[in-house]
């Protein structure tokens, strides 16, 4: 039972002291000009969709939950959002060629398609952030839309 | 007392999950599991990337010249084809880090400035497919092999090709897919044993 105790200690103070660490936040006032919403003039509601499930990761933008003030839960959601950024930020979409920009637009469509995007991790906390059928076919009508009027 | 103990118990279960969810370590040890797969499983993979090593530098004859970085990335593409074909996950994944690898030191100074930007272009693409392949499944493998194939005929557009191409075209997968194939005969990557002739030549390239 000591043992246990030690052991205990010994994390609480692991618990606190990481406390101290700070991590970087993602967050910016300004739309930037190269931003995926603005250059396509998205329509509202595939706007809003796009914002409440994407952008938290995927923008230059995030709305922080309550437990962002906290570690390791502000480590993890910066992982996850430095890794998001890199592989699609909407906040510089159009800084892309259209080659890259289909590839992308591609990318997406399989990933809501599949159920592999929003992670389940984001939504298991952020139930709004779930997409209905409805919205899952409009969305995706939406981006095959765009990406076919691609030239690539 | 026992609240406090039941607390901090909570507490340091919060924090080994919270860590233990941490997705990229994960990540890294299956990377790593198959590299060891691939290790042991390679021969058949390297024996067919040799082979298509060999045909790409036989016939040097040929007036347009394709650079030796441009021929490296269609040897490496062949090979994931390959992989594909055979439905080796592994042996693509691996395929697929060597192609970016190649990628990533294709040399682009001898071309126009205009093919430059575009090769750049179609680089900086394929690099990102060549990544995914590296570490995802079989089915996500297939679906970066088909944009990756369209950057592929693009860069040969570009660069020429010494040896003879096929461009195939399966039109069952995902509303129809290409790819390039140094053999006339269909050898489908896509369903590999499943549908392995489906398909047909869609043009030759020389």
């Amino acid at each position: 039972m000591k043992m246990v105790k030690i052991i205990v200690l010994v994390l609480l103070v692991i618990f606190v002291g990481i406390q101290f660490v700070p991590s970087e936040r993602n967050q910016s006032n300004l739309v930037p000009e190269a931003d995926f919403l603005l250059v396509n003039h998205t329509p509202e509601n595939i706007g809003k969709l796009l914002q409440v499930s994407c952008y938290d990761c995927h923008s230059n933008n995030t709305e922080y939950p309550w437990y962002n003030k906290i570690q390791p839960a502000a480590w993890f959601l910066e992982d996850h959002i430095n890794e998001g950024k890199a592989e699609l930020n909407f906040s510089t979409w159009d800084s892309l060629s259209s080659r890259r920009k289909a590839s992308k637009l591609r990318s997406i469509i399989k990933q809501i398609e599949s159920d592999e995007m929003p992670l389940f991790s984001y939504t298991l906390i952020h139930r709004e952030a779930v997409f209905s059928d409805a919205e899952k076919k409009n969305f995706i009508q939406y981006i095959t839309q765009l990406k076919d009027s691609l030239s690539h | 007392m026992k609240k406090v103990s039941i607390t901090t118990a909570i507490f340091a279960m919060a924090f080994v999950s919270l860590t233990a969810m941490s997705c990229k370590d994960s990540e890294k040890e299956q990377s790593k599991a198959q590299d060891n797969y691939t290790e042991m499983n390679h021969d058949s993979a390297d024996s067919g990337m040799n082979h298509d090593n060999m045909s790409a530098s036989n016939d040097m004859m040929d007036s347009n010249t394709q650079s030796s970085d441009a021929k490296q990335v269609l040897a490496d593409y062949m090979a994931l084809k390959g992989a594909l074909v055979a439905t080796d996950e592994a042996a693509a994944a691996k395929a697929g880090r060597k192609i970016e690898t190649s990628l990533k030191g294709f040399d682009v100074s001898n071309y126009t400035s205009d093919q430059q930007k575009e090769l750049k272009d179609i680089i900086d693409d394929a690099i990102e497919h060549a990544e995914h392949i590296g570490k995802s499944e079989m089915d996500h493998q297939r679906e970066h092999f088909k944009i990756l194939s369209k950057d592929m005929i693009d860069m040969v557009a570009i660069t020429g090709t010494d040896n003879t191409l096929y461009q195939q075209y399966c039109p069952m997968y995902d509303k129809g897919s290409a790819w390039l194939s140094m053999s006339k005969d269909i050898k489908n990557p896509y369903y590999g044993s499943k549908m392995m002739t489906c398909g047909k030549v869609q043009k030759e390239i020389n």
